[in-house]
């Protein structure tokens, strides 16, 4: 027996050799790896950087976000949705012109201007918005800013510039793990041929052996007695227990959430058409959701904003619009089917969270300017609603109501920012009332 | 400390020490009471329960596992501007009842009135609210109120009605018949008009108003004093000494809602203000005004003009021959007006007596102490009681003989709410043409031929003159949930003019506006030009004899036998809203009784007689007679008993019928006016008993120094008499109990500290805020049965004590014999007119909660906001934390309260789809086997929070505030951030009012986030 233990260690000593070789070889191929991705990553900002466009940024902000707020539903700067392109805006019409028709164009219309009468017609009779609170000033402030945007480049598909690509971080996990296994079985193999080895030799000098380890050398595994062995059961019991225990426990906390439910809604309303192409602003249609607890589903009167004139879409036609205006002739509310259904024992506020945390809509919801139909992304457990709370920085930056907090938290000398938890986001009273 | 021997009692229970009350008093929970019929026999579970129990669960876990079911989200087709789902929006509005008035915020959350808020705007109400407006939200969602106009009993449309009735108003005009319009006071100026309008078309209309609770000596008097048949109105905030005879001006007299906020400004101390009105009260029923009095003397009421007459001839040099009164507290009462107006302040005396020539004298005291044009203005006159008596009576007279050709009743119920209502039931029947514009087919309306429903108040257009000059516009706040219509537009249209209500109101209140601004009228809910004023009295007409002539024929020198006093009570009032079930679960804020009226007779009276509480016994008087349980009220005068109206209505819906007994035929019309009392009534035992659904009877003071009381001598010589300040024995001596603490951890709360301070000085016991509770938490009604057994769900309640100056013999002991003549038994002579404190109890938040340490779950645990919080979802009803809870404020829902109509029918704002409009979607209903309690309104604080967020800015002190705090109409509750020094709570409870607040079981050292301030009675020591 000593004998064996003994050449045992001494070969089993080398594998930390092998596998500091092993190692050393990954960290190599790693290391690698991660300097051609970081390299790609810098080469992405620096194009960013070139396309963000130059302009004189107090006017701009001003006209950025009047444009977002008001015009983009209906107009994109460089295609015709709704109303046409904007851009070019100032060579097509001169400024009063254009302060005239974006205050009232009925107005225009009706005074007979040609290129006014024109554009109407082009446009199907759709009567634009009338902004009267709008000045000048706003006016001019929103060209500028659309003439400021530059005509993105032609879409081209991006490909990998070589074998590692930008995805790389979850390709080298599944190589490492499988050179692991790959080393692991060569290990086994390795040990097996050693172990016959050895029996070999030692078979050979049987008659030099005591009784006892001429029995462990001639021992037969025996599979029955190994079945009904006491060890074997009980090993065999409480991995069952255990397994069924695990398999109803993680039942059991699925039960109720609803994640990936995806329902098919009355209307085939496409969240990436309207969000994603048209780039629609969330609150467009979901009034509520700087405003209030519920972010609405929008009326149908919202809906008929724009569908009042646009009759065909190019995923389904004409029939999935038939179906909303017959609905509002009709005066019929549309029956949606609800998607993110929170038990009425939470409290969730959506202004909370968009307006005053400044959280956009995709943390909860995923990317559904992507989404053709909507998914619960999220699982909405309260474990994920405190994880989120632990983990979040509070959007303290100028506003005052959180002057206390940030002294309390400036003195406690932590060094990561304030967090929901420290202003007490994990109280129960903050969603359970 | 040295009021330490000071013994307050909660009831008569207490002073008896009955078996059942000493049971109640040691258990914080009931048990082993029986939930199912007594019928049914009890024996454990059986195989038939374990069976069904499971099949319940394999049902359960089935359900658990199946897929969610799908739920529609419905958007509006159109959604309306100003809704947006989940933000509630408030309008302006006027809650009026008859004469009573209130201007009003109603709170709506998606087109639904959930909620009623006092409206800071007006100068009469001043923000201020009652129970009855309160619960008013919850009879907009009456089940029992009539969809439609009915004919003959049955549904009908208007055009069919309008037909009828107009068909038949021509014959009755063609024939010159009379017409009558009777209605209880009129504040509406645009209804007046309407009125009128009706008249002119058919000139043989007259108008008659009459109040259920008659104010008609007031009026008359004043006709005959100044000659304006007006009611004055009152300030009780500039008078020094107040004396009331048998007024309820606190509760139920004339305007109690302004007079509530007038009456507690004179109470309130701080340290810059160390002087208070003294009250003197001379009633015959302990009210809520004789229960804050300082001094308050029982008086039969057949002595109340004896005790009048005395006064006037102390006061006034002339003299009225009457039985001269000798009377301790009369002699008091005399002395203090004689010094104060020599010192040259201000006074008021009241009466509520409904006779005029009471009233007369009344106007003369007042008149002789220089009162008019300071606390008393006949400039500004008050119309919130314009009933006429005498019209009324003369009505009834010509109905009978059969004189009256057509009648219509707008607002009123003569049949159930006037003495004389079975007289006018049996003449209805030869009217010819009878309409009602009752809400419900109520007693009267059920008799008639045509109802023509009118909106509830938060569905109409209507406005209010309560005090000339200043206006009020009510608006509706949701679309008619029926089809009902304006009384007015009714009247209107009969009379040829089809405007609809809203453009009649507009174009009458152009006048009335002057040119101001109707959109801000109506944003504000007021308009107050304040320049109708008149000219102040100084002068009266004063014929001695016949005044003298009147006292000494109604108020007999002697008067021996028992004498019964109708008396209004503050939760159901007159009884129009007695289908609210809010109101009839409100404890008495006296007798802590629900869901009932009772005969309240004094202890000395029950001991002679061999009565005993809860004895049936029937009342007869001349030409009446009911059988009522008997209530042993402290307080209550000698030889009378005191039976309160507005209960046993008939006709009013399941949570109002047959509940309690009708005794408004007890009440007489004399020389002119209908007066509230009967002299020589007999009472005589039915021989059963009757269980009498009082709360406050469980759980008891275990002679703890939970009220904290001093003199005002001794306050003003040391701000901090009457405080209990407790020491705990440690080995190392005797130390605050703060220094002596398990808690090795303290919560922080770095931002905020929400906190209340109780004035036990300003708060007068009304309940406004239990009901306010009510509505804004979803608190369920438990009903009658369950409040006997102790269950009810009120998350604050207002303890009552009684206290006496009386020295027990033996301080400590508690469950003690009366025959050994120690402990409560000597006390019996004091609780005949014992002092009352009223204090608002509800969760105190501990920062060093009983209940959260023991909680195995925890599902109540501290918040970083001091708040002690309840998570329902959590909570697993084991019950420990209310079993630790020193304050006994924790409520378990022993029953499933909601969809649970065949138990809980009378939980009607959780159990019918329109009674469920009116709870607040921002607060779980709960479900059984859940503990509950005082959330200090976390949804409100919640709220308020997210908008100081959105704004960026710190909350503004008063801008977040509960539901009881905001319902107060005294603001005796302060509700605020204890972290901003500059707030109202900080204010009071660490400068202006340091040294009077404790904190209630200061010993325990659980540090309630709730303090209080001292009570402080104006009474001299001699």
């Amino acid at each position: 027996m000593a004998k064996i233990s003994e050449k045992t260690v001494l070969n089993m000593s080398r594998l930390p050799i092998l596998m500091s070789r092993i190692s050393r070889s990954i960290l190599t191929l790693v290391a690698f790896s991660f300097v051609t991705v970081s390299a790609s990553f810098a080469a992405e900002t620096d194009t960013t950087k070139a396309a963000a466009p130059a302009a004189t940024p107090a006017l701009n902000g001003k006209g950025e976000q009047l444009f977002k707020e008001n015009c983009k539903s209906c107009h994109k700067i460089h295609e015709e949705s709704v109303g046409p392109a904007l851009t070019g805006v100032k060579q097509r019409h001169d400024a009063a012109w254009l302060h005239a028709w974006v205050k009232n164009s009925t107005v225009v219309i009706a005074s007979g201007d040609k290129a006014a009468v024109a554009l109407f017609a082009k446009y199907n009779k759709a009567v634009m918005t009338s902004f009267p609170t709008f000045t000048n000033e706003e006016i001019d402030a929103i060209i500028d800013y659309v003439e400021s945007v530059p005509k993105p480049p032609v879409d081209v598909p991006k490909g990998p510039t070589d074998g590692t690509g930008t995805q790389g971080g979850g390709e080298y996990d599944t190589v490492i793990l499988g050179l692991i296994v790959v080393v692991l079985v060569l290990v086994l193999v390795a040990m097996f041929i050693f172990l016959s080895v050895i029996k070999r030799y030692l078979k050979d000098k049987e008659a030099n052996l005591d009784a006892e380890d001429k029995e462990l050398l001639n021992q037969k595994f025996d599979v029955k007695a190994f079945v009904r062995s006491k060890g074997f059961i009980t090993i065999v019991v409480l991995l069952f227990v255990g397994v069924t225990v695990k398999t109803c426990w993680v039942g059991a906390q699925e039960v109720g959430v609803e994640q990936n439910y995806a329902p098919v809604q009355p209307i085939a309303f496409s969240h990436k058409l309207h969000a994603g192409d048209n780039q629609i602003n969330c609150n467009y249609c979901h009034t509520g959701a700087y405003k209030g607890k519920q972010s609405n589903i929008p009326s149908l009167n919202i809906c008929m904003n724009c569908h009042t004139y646009i009759k065909k879409g190019p995923n389904t036609g004409e029939a999935e619009i038939k179906k909303l205006t017959d609905a509002y002739a009709a005066g019929t509310p549309i029956k949606w089917v609800r998607v993110h259904n929170l038990p009425d024992l939470a409290y969730f506020n959506h202004s909370q969270h968009t307006q005053v945390a400044g959280i956009e809509c995709q943390k909860c919801h995923g990317p559904i300017e992507e989404m053709e139909v909507v998914k619960q992304q999220s699982n909405l457990t309260m474990g994920w609603c405190i994880n989120c709370h632990r983990e979040t920085a509070v959007n303290s930056k100028d506003n005052a109501y959180y002057d206390r907090l940030l002294k309390v938290h400036a003195e406690s000398k932590k060094k990561n920012d304030m967090t929901a938890e420290e202003m007490g986001g994990l109280d129960c009273s903050k969603c359970h009332y | 400390m040295k009021d330490n021997n000071k013994v307050f009692w909660k009831g008569v229970e207490e002073l008896g020490n009955s078996p059942e009350f000493l049971k109640n008093a040691q258990n914080e929970f009931p048990e082993f009471l029986p939930l199912k019929n007594s019928s049914e026999e009890s024996n454990g579970t059986d195989r038939r329960d374990f069976l069904k129990l499971l099949g319940f669960s394999v049902a359960a876990v089935s359900l658990a596992a199946c897929e969610a079911p799908v739920k529609k989200a419905i958007p509006y087709l159109n959604k309306p501007e100003e809704i947006e789902p989940g933000i509630a929006n408030y309008y302006a509005s006027t809650f009026v009842d008859g004469g009573e008035y209130c201007s009003v915020l109603v709170k709506t959350r998606e087109g639904r009135p959930i909620k009623i808020d006092g409206n800071k705007l007006s100068g009469v109400t001043k923000g201020g609210t009652n129970a009855r407006v309160q619960a008013s939200v919850l009879s907009l969602y009456d089940e029992a109120r009539i969809q439609g106009p009915l004919v003959k009993g049955k549904p009908a449309t208007w055009a069919q009605l309008d037909k009828e009735v107009g068909a038949k108003l021509s014959s009755v005009a063609a024939s010159g018949g009379n017409i009558r319009i009777v209605s209880p006071t009129v504040l509406s100026p645009t209804t007046k008009k309407a009125i009128a309008e009706f008249k002119a078309k058919y000139p043989t209309t007259e108008h008659v108003q009459y109040d259920a609770n008659s104010s008609y000596g007031i009026l008359k008097a004043n006709q005959t004093s100044f000659g304006q048949a007006v009611i004055p109105s009152y300030d009780f905030s500039k008078a020094d000494v107040i004396v009331g005879f048998g007024a309820d001006f606190l509760g139920t007299w004339i305007s109690p809602i302004e007079f509530f906020s007038q009456y507690a400004d004179t109470r309130r101390l701080s340290k810059t203000k160390k002087t208070m009105s003294q009250h003197f009260q001379f009633e015959t029923a302990l009210s809520l005004t004789g229960s804050n009095a300082d001094y308050r003397q029982p008086i039969k009421p057949s002595q109340e003009g004896l005790f009048v007459a005395e006064l006037y001839n102390r006061i006034v040099a002339a003299k009225v021959a009457t039985t001269p009164i000798k009377n301790d507290t009369l002699d008091r009462a005399t002395k203090a007006l004689l010094e104060n107006k020599d010192k040259g302040l201000k006074s008021l005396v009241v009466s509520g007596s409904n006779d005029v020539n009471v009233q007369i004298l009344v106007n003369e005291i007042n008149l002789a102490l220089g009162n008019y044009g300071t606390t008393i203005s006949l400039a500004t006159p008050s119309y919130q009681k314009q009933g006429n008596d005498e019209a009324m009576n003369t009505f009834i007279d010509d109905a009978a003989a059969g004189k009256i050709s057509a009648v219509f009743f707008y607002g009123s119920n003569p049949v159930f709410d006037h003495a004389r209502g079975a007289e006018l039931a049996k003449a209805l029947k030869a009217i010819s043409l009878t309409v009602s514009f009752a809400d419900r087919a109520d007693e009267t309306a059920s008799l008639l031929e045509f109802v023509a429903p009118d909106h509830h108040y938060l569905e109409a257009w209507s406005d209010a003159e309560p005090k000339a000059g200043f206006y009020s516009l009510g608006q509706p706040s949701i679309s008619p949930i029926f089809k009902t219509r304006a009384a007015q537009e009714s009247l209107l249209s009969w009379s040829g003019n089809s405007v609809d209500y809203y453009t009649y109101l507009k174009s009458n209140w152009s006048s009335i506006l002057g040119g101001a601004s109707w959109d801000q009228a109506l944003q504000d809910g007021v308009f107050e030009p304040k320049n109708k004023s008149g000219v102040e009295v100084t002068t009266s007409t004063f014929d001695r004899s016949s005044v003298e002539a009147g006292i000494v024929k109604n108020y007999p020198a002697n008067t021996s036998g028992i004498e019964l006093k109708l008396y209004e009570k503050i939760g159901l009032g007159t009884g129009s809203q007695a289908n609210n079930p809010w109101l009839q679960e409100l404890p008495d804020p006296i007798s802590k009784a629900t869901w009932d009226n009772y005969v309240a007779v004094s202890a000395g009276y029950a001991k002679t007689n061999s009565l005993e509480q809860g004895d049936l016994v029937t009342v007869k008087a001349a030409n009446y007679s009911v059988v009522l349980p008997i209530l042993i009220q402290p307080g209550q005068a000698a030889n009378t008993a005191s039976i309160a109206i507005g209960y046993g209505r008939t006709n009013v819906g399941k949570c109002g019928n047959d509940i309690g007994k009708n005794v408004y035929p007890f009440a007489r019309f004399v020389d002119g006016t209908v007066l509230d009392f009967v002299t020589g009534i007999s009472i005589t035992p039915v021989g059963e008993k009757y269980k009498l659904a009082q709360t406050q009877t469980q759980h008891t003071l275990m002679a703890r120094p939970i009220i904290q009381d001093a003199l005002l001598s001794e306050y003003i010589n040391d701000p901090s008499a009457g405080r209990f300040i407790p020491k705990i024995s440690t080995p190392d001596g005797k130390v605050a109990p703060a220094l002596v603490d398990i808690w090795k951890d303290q919560h922080h709360q770095p931002n905020h500290l929400w906190s209340m301070s109780i004035d036990l000085n300003t708060c007068l016991g009304c309940g406004a805020c239990v009901i306010a509770c009510q509505a804004e938490n979803n608190v369920a009604v438990v009903g009658k049965q369950e409040v006997l057994n102790a269950r009810e769900m009120h998350w604050i309640r207002i303890d009552r004590y009684y206290s006496s100056d009386a020295e027990p013999k033996e301080t400590g002991k508690y469950f003690t014999n009366d025959a050994e003549g120690i402990g409560y038994g000597t006390l019996e002579i004091a609780s005949e007119n014992p002092q009352v404190t009223f204090q608002p109890m509800m969760c105190q938040h501990c920062n060093h909660a009983p209940c959260e340490t023991v909680c195995p779950v925890a599902a109540t645990t501290h918040s970083s906001e001091g708040l002690n919080q309840m998570t329902y979802n959590r909570c697993i009803g084991t019950r420990y934390c209310a079993n630790n809870c020193p304050y006994k404020v924790r409520r378990f829902n022993w029953f499933k309260y909601f969809d649970n109509e065949e138990k809980f029918d009378k939980n009607v704002s959780m159990n019918t789809s329109l009674g469920r409009m009116v709870l607040n979607p921002d607060v779980t209903v709960r479900s059984r086997g859940v503990m509950e309690k005082c959330s200090f309104c976390v949804q409100k604080i919640q709220e308020g929070k997210l908008k100081a967020k959105k704004e960026k800015r710190h909350i503004v002190d008063g801008e977040v505030t509960t539901a009881c705090a905001a319902a107060c109409a005294s603001g005796a509750i302060l509700f605020g951030d204890l972290r901003d020094t500059e707030g109202k709570v900080y204010q009071e409870r660490n400068v202006n009012n340091i040294e009077r607040t404790y904190t209630v079981l200061e010993e325990l050292n659980v540090q309630p986030n709730v303090t209080y301030l001292t009570k402080i009675r104006n009474i001299s020591k001699a």
